[in-house]
């Protein structure tokens, strides 16, 4: 079946419909991964969102147990060609399949890396998936009109739940962990675990009262999806966490709040950074890693108290801000995801970090 | 960290002649690292004994020694030039190696100068076996189990604490013999104790069977600070037990998830940093296609062919970077030059695909085995890129120039079910075809994988092409299927052939209905970021990206596709040059080419570069977009020369010499005219078609004759026949290609070869200077012993023939390049053909005499004289020096392979040698080539009756030089009747102790075997000796005139030498 990718500017790509066929309204973003299409379908921080894969063959392993989360929380999917026989030894079935039963619109057969490039030079925007003809004047409005909204909401678990220390990590200290879920990836619960921690899992509007009263060793704030701006209470609720000095390691949506609880702003990049090869550099030790990387807006560093926070991580690329450390509270943020999936390990190393930070607070 | 300052002057090492398994590729690496030292003000000493190569330039290096690549030349040349730094990382596994002997003797300390890009610790961790396994333990990277025994009981024992199978390599057995698989007791039993029996030290290495496992690389590159990227990774499409030079590789990898590429990339960035790399790394991967398991292959520390590839396919420029990284600088303070945006510290994302294909010589060694092992066995390669992997694949397959354009190749069609699977259990360079052929006939995807261990992901794909082939057959071509064709990449030419319709026709609707290549750009990060250099490749059904320059005037340089036998870097050498000589002339230069190892392919030679294949239809999308004023093909060897015709009909002017008189000299009756006009005499000879008419020319002119193919390269299929059953033979084998032009017989003089490259500029002609080849006529020019000036014409001789030269050139209206070969004997200079264009011998004589010959050529094609670039034409004054082209070959890697010199090229590279004395640069020019001798002072000499006479005065120079000689019954009776003090050996089939137990109990040096006329008997007593004195890592000399030189410069050995910086050699 024929389907058309209709941008908010005009523009027109026309391909083949994948997946579900219905209409869909998004923002349209791109990802420069070149593995781990499942763990970005499943990262709830691409909900509100239709994501376009910039590497053109797509599915080759079929769907794998590496899910971020119980279900794919993109809007639409957007790819140049989806292998029809996938291979690979853990390959539970073919991708098309899957966005099928998961209710995921798509198109395939256009060129991406057009799309790319009008997404780069005019910034990321809004766009529909139809199979429909449909007309330009009706639509274009609509698309103009959407916006991602509250989707912190949609995203984060129903009820407080424990993911309790991995197997063959008894024996040492198990520090309790309290993981705010913004929409937060399986693996960030996966990193603590396996690093001996007993993770209490929150949802995204939990009251600061009663996590605090769980007594946790450490409070982890997770990535999720959507503009920082929309989260006013949640922010109140971290301003709380922050007061109570308890360690706090935070990623990505969990960083940009946590900035924001202590005043700083929180801009919309052009294109935003989404892909496994962003270098960020360590500003204490130089080093710089490469990261996997999710996200649309960045912290504005401008006017920052060097008393309250400093900056410990930059994009070498770009120079935007990739972390605080903050001096007057065990409490450190990055914007990139050291919980990987899909993309480097290379900055794993900091949930290390969080828990020597809960050592020092003992 | 800023640049270390204390690095002022560094002395680079080349890798010396091109060999199978170390090529181009470091040309292309060294050539890069030296112009990014140069950009740092760095002064640059290169050593490499190899002429060909761009990176031994006067433009690339400062000092430039192309001197043997041995430990006592590179300590005289440290003496002389005194650098601060070495840089071995950049000359292969050869430059390595000798830069950790430099600095573990304690040399470079000693005279203040230190390694940099490595250290010796990290070489021996990364290559010395122990060293390496001991490493990997303590990091806790798997490696295939293995251990060394010497009794079955050990084995066994082993064995089964890792499980079968396993795989028994016996040391020191000729090619691996006596080795193999065991899957089960009974089986290691037999093996082992056959292995043990065979080995001559009773030493059998038992191994952990992984063959058929994926096979994946990793390009990794580190600083001094710790900083770790990795620059792509790659996927074999052969699995495990193919070497990954011998493989299709595809990048990225396709079958793996990101759990699998994150888990590699970790570990390859653990090793990278245990090992304190700084600077670039391989490391290979084979990876457990059922579970996580993975074993650790090999590491190479340094680059290599998978970086050049690497580099190629992701637009990151490994080796300048590397370059960088050594002289302190961290990757976050490199800037990404293909960007421009952003740095050296990131991971190149691709949107695209990308295919290696390997070349294989087996067209040039018809008996050697096919099949394709650990050993490398293939000389060069071709990349392609596109969106999808079909339309790569069949991009890759026409790069090759194998007469072959689609997956319908090879007569597998006419193989019945049965033979095509037993085809199928044996892997060599036809194996795509096969399964091709088995999947056109519906062999299961199941079926096919559990033969080949071939990934189904990518049987797929094979499949969606032959499910085209299909569609293409058998149904109507409607719009949209052509389309998807063109999407795939199916040539017009192959979609007319299935759809029974004229190429033109095809093409007509193509463009009648849009279907036109469009051009996209290698940006290093999937258009994240706009980038800046111009790096293009095709795709259908896209949009364009490529935008057509106006301005300056616009030339395409076609350069010289894959690096085979008879085409190999030389020809890079001269698009480079002819490339940069337009740009200085104000030209905008496009070049076109699709091997990634080379120079012409680096972003920054010409100011655009299509990676694309070099046919008709490939060139004319590009043509459709840039519209150039003029094309150059003289500089691209035979691969440019035959697009001429095609771009003439696209109406692209030939720049320089026109198409019609490059014919002239090809086509005999024109050429022959030619000759009679300006009054050259040449052979007697005429053109034939049948096995008939060349027997009919073949006794009017008599026996022997040259037997040969018109418009090739390197003298593909020429033979000297000495018969009727001979012609028959020969006529066979080069009609098994369909031949567009008559076939050449000639009678056979045997007589000195003489060589002349030239510059004309339709008035003028300079000659830089003439070539001598040591051996007589029959032996390719390729393959012979070049010396400069020629040593034993006389002035006369040398004038008829600069005369010829002028006459023939003029003749040919030649502007730009000529290269002539002539036979003198008696006194007389006979004609043996003319090439209107670059030749294998430019970059030599260039350095040689100092004249700069592509960049002259490259002047007078734009319209420039001679003399008004301050030349005085003729023949130039000799240089002071005598150097010598002495060609190197890749024998011991091709199993089965004739190693017998003739007609046929057979070399791969060559080397330099350069002195003051015509002895000394012989002898400088044997060593480069790796002959070091003496070593056990023990010979064998077996020659034909008519090679007998000279063969006494060469044994007796031996004798003198303290040599016991052996030789077989009927030499052994000559060579003692005539008073030389030879010991008699029994042949082959006679009983032991023979002539065999001799090779094979390695204290031999030298067997000298000229071999009695007679081909493709692989049983023959000669052969056999040929082959296990390759293969046993003895010296062997096929002809007289080798013999007399070799032991010439023997005569001359000496332990200093005279060194000559090339970049100082000025034309007097």
């Amino acid at each position: 079946m024929k389907a058309f990718l209709i941008l908010e500017d005009g523009t027109v790509f026309t391909g083949k419909s994948i997946g579900a066929a219905r209409d869909v309204i998004s923002e349209i973003v791109f990802n420069t991964s070149m593995t781990g299409y499942l763990e970005v379908l499943t990262d709830p921080s691409y909900a509100g969102q239709a994501v376009v894969m910039t590497y053109p063959l797509i599915g080759n392993y079929g769907v794998t147990p590496d899910q971020e989360s119980k279900r794919p929380w993109v809007d639409g999917y957007i790819v140049r060609e989806l292998s029809r026989v996938p291979s690979n030894f853990r390959c539970e079935g073919a991708l098309e399949d899957y966005l099928v039963q998961n209710d995921i619109p798509g198109i395939c057969g256009i060129d991406t890396r057009a799309l790319t490039k009008i997404l780069r030079d005019k910034g990321t925007m809004n766009g529909m998936i139809t199979t429909r003809d449909v007309s330009m004047e009706e639509v274009l409005p609509k698309l103009r009109a959407y916006r991602v909204g509250d989707v912190v909401s949609r995203v984060t678990c129903e009820e407080k739940h424990v993911v309790a220390p991995a197997e063959g990590t008894q024996g040492g200290r198990v520090y309790k962990v309290a993981l705010m879920d913004f929409g937060a990836k399986n693996n960030i619960a996966g990193s603590l675990s396996r690093r001996g921690c007993e993770v209490t899992v929150y949802p995204a509007h939990a009251a600061a009262e009663e996590i605090l009263a769980d007594r946790p060793d450490g409070i982890m704030l997770s990535n999720g999806p959507g503009d920082p701006e929309t989260n006013v209470e949640i922010i109140e609720q971290l301003k709380k966490l922050y007061d109570s000095s308890v360690p706090i390691f935070a990623i990505c949506l969990g960083h940009q709040l946590m900035a924001k609880a202590i005043g700083l702003s929180t801009h919309k990049l052009k294109y935003g950074h989404r892909g496994g090869n962003h270098p960020v550099k360590d500003l204490e030790t130089g080093r710089v890693y490469i990261s996997s990387q999710n996200h649309g807006y960045v912290v504005d560093t401008d006017g920052l108290d060097p008393a309250v926070a400093r900056p410990a991580f930059v994009n070498v690329n770009d120079g935007t801000n990739e972390g605080l450390r903050y001096i007057q509270k065990p409490v450190y943020t990055v914007q990139f995801h050291p919980e990987a999936c899909p993309g480097p390990q290379d900055s794993g190393y900091l949930f290390d970090r969080f828990i020597s930070m809960m050592e020092g607070a003992e | 960290m800023p640049r270390d300052t204390s690095i002022k002057k560094v002395m680079v090492i080349g890798s010396g002649p091109i060999v199978i398994g170390q090529a181009a590729e470091f040309d292309y690496a060294g050539t890069q690292a030296c112009r990014s030292l140069k950009e740092e003000g760095v002064e640059v000493v290169l050593v490499n004994s190899n002429p060909a190569t761009i990176m031994t330039d006067k433009e690339i290096a400062d000092q430039v020694y192309i001197e043997p690549l041995t430990v006592p030349v590179l300590e005289q040349i440290i003496l002389k030039e005194k650098p601060d730094s070495v840089l071995p990382t950049l000359g292969g596994q050869a430059g390595l190696n000798l830069g950790m002997e430099l600095a573990e003797s304690g040399f470079l300390a000693k005279h203040g100068c230190r390694l940099i890009g490595t250290t010796p610790e990290t070489i021996f961790k990364a290559e010395d076996r122990q060293g390496f396994k001991d490493t990997m333990e303590k990091i806790g990277e798997p490696v295939a189990a293995s251990q060394v025994v010497h009794n079955v009981e050990d084995g066994i024992r082993f064995t089964n604490t890792i499980g079968y199978p396993v795989v028994l390599r016996p040391a020191f057995t000729l090619g691996g013999s006596g080795g193999g698989i065991a899957h089960n007791e009974a089986e290691l039993v037999d093996i082992l104790t056959n292995g043990l029996r065979l080995s001559r030290v009773h030493e059998v290495l038992v191994e952990r069977c992984i063959a058929g496992w994926k096979e994946i690389e990793y390009e990794v590159m580190r600083d001094g600070a710790g900083n770790c990227i990795t620059v792509c990774n790659m996927e074999n499409i052969d699995p495990v037990g193919v070497h990954t030079g011998d493989s299709i590789v595809v990048a990225p990898s396709q079958t793996l998830g990101d759990k699998e590429y994150q888990m590699l990339r970790s570990s390859a960035l653990n090793i990278i940093d245990e090992l304190g790399i700084t600077g670039g790394c391989n490391v290979q991967y084979a990876l457990n296609p059922d579970s996580f398991e993975y074993c650790v292959i090999e590491v190479n520390p340094r680059v290599s062919r998978s970086s050049a590839l690497a580099s190629k396919a992701t637009g990151y420029p490994i080796a300048k970077v590397s370059a960088k990284i050594a002289l302190g600088y961290t990757l976050d303070e490199i800037r990404n030059a293909i960007t421009g945006k952003t740095y050296a510290s990131f991971e190149p994302m691709l949107d695209y695909c990308v295919v290696k294909i390997p070349r294989l010589p087996f067209d040039k060694f018809l008996t050697a085995k096919r099949t394709l092992t650990t050993q490398m066995k293939a000389t060069g390669e071709v990349m392609s890129i596109c969106d999808n992997f079909e339309g790569a694949l069949m991009k890759a397959i026409r790069s090759l120039e194998q007469h072959v354009d689609s997956l319908m190749a090879y007569g597998f069609d006419s193989y019945s079910d049965r033979q095509l699977e037993e085809q199928l259990h044996q892997v060599d360079d036809r194996r795509i075809f096969c399964i091709a052929e088995a999947l056109r006939r519906g062999m299961s995807y199941e079926t096919l994988h559990d033969l080949t261990q071939i990934d189904v992901w990518f049987l797929d794909k094979i499949a969606s092409i032959v499910e085209m082939e299909r569609r293409l057959r058998e149904e109507e071509l409607t719009v949209d299927w052509l389309r998807e064709a063109k999407r795939m990449e199916f040539p017009d030419a192959v979609i007319a052939e299935l759809t029974q319709k004229s190429r033109e026709e095809i093409r007509r609707m193509r463009y009648e209905n849009g279907i036109v290549a469009a051009f996209k750009m290698v940006d290093t990060c999937a258009a994240e970021f706009a980038a800046q250099t111009p790096y293009y490749y095709s795709v259908f059904g896209s949009e364009n990206e490529a935008q057509k320059t106006d301005g300056r005037k616009k030339v395409l340089v076609l350069g010289s596709g894959p690096i085979r036998i008879g085409q190999g870097i030389e020809f890079d050498y001269c698009s480079v040059h002819s490339t940069w000589a337009f740009s200085r002339e104000g030209y905008e230069t496009i070049i076109v080419n699709n091997n990634p190892e080379t120079v012409s392919t680096d972003f920054d030679i010409a100011d655009k570069l299509y990676f694309e294949p070099l046919t008709d239809e490939d060139v004319e999308s590009i043509v459709d977009i840039e519209k150039p004023d003029g094309a150059v093909v003289q500089f691209g060897g035979q691969t440019a020369i035959k697009l001429t015709e095609a771009l003439m009909k696209m109406g692209v002017p030939i720049l320089g010499t026109r198409a019609e008189d490059v014919d002239a000299a090809e086509d005999r009756e024109r050429f022959d005219k030619i000759l009679e006009q300006t009054k050259i005499p040449r052979a007697a000879g005429g053109t034939v078609y049948t096995a008939e008419e060349a027997k009919k020319v073949a006794n009017s002119i008599g026996y022997p004759v040259l037997v040969r193919p018109s418009y090739v390269l390197g003298g593909q299929g020429m033979q000297i026949a000495f018969n009727d059953r001979e012609i028959d033979e020969f006529m066979e084998i080069i009609n098994r290609i369909a031949q567009d032009h008559p076939i050449l017989v000639d009678k056979y003089l045997q007589g000195k070869e003489i060589e002349v490259d030239a510059v004309c500029d339709g008035t003028d002609i300079l000659i830089p200077g003439i070539m001598e080849h040591i051996e007589r006529t029959g032996v390719h020019s390729g393959d012979s012993i070049s010396v400069y000036p020629a040593h034993t014409i006389g002035r006369e001789v040398k004038e008829k023939i600069a005369e010829y030269t002028r006459r023939l050139a003029k003749a040919l209206h030649v502007i730009g390049l000529i290269n002539i070969q002539f036979i003198v004997m008696d006194g007389e200079v006979y004609v043996i053909e003319v090439n209107p264009r670059s030749s294998r011998t430019v970059p030599y004589i260039s350095k040689v005499t100092g004249i700069p010959i592509v960049d002259l050529a490259t002047k007078v094609i734009v319209g420039h004289t001679l003399k008004e670039m301050g030349y005085q034409p003729g023949l130039q004054p000799e240089a002071e020096y005598v150097a010598i082209k002495m060609p190197v070959f890749s024998f011991e890697k091709l199993r089965g392979a004739e190693i017998s010199l003739g007609p046929e090229m057979k070399s791969t590279g060559e080397c330099l040698g350069i002195a003051k004395t015509f002895d000394e640069a012989l002898y400088k020019a044997f060593l480069g080539a790796g002959v070091i001798l003496p070593k056990h002072k023990q010979m064998i000499i077996t020659v034909k009756d008519a090679d007998k006479p000279e063969a006494v005065d060469v044994a007796k120079r031996f004798a003198a030089l303290g040599y016991k000689i052996y030789a077989t019954r009927s030499t052994a009776k000559y060579l003692q009747d005539h008073g030389v003090d030879a010991l008699w050996v029994n042949k082959i089939t006679q009983e032991s102790p023979n002539v065999m137990d001799l090779i094979l109990g390695h204290k031999i040096d030298l067997v000298i075997d000229t071999p009695t006329q007679g081909h493709g008997d692989k049983t023959r007593d000669g052969f056999l000796i040929r082959r296990n004195a390759i293969e046993t890592g003895v010296h062997c000399i096929t002809a007289m005139d080798t013999a007399t030189a070799l032991v010439t410069s023997l005569e001359a050995a000496r332990s200093e030498y005279t060194l000559v910086d090339i970049a100082k050699v000025r034309n007097v």
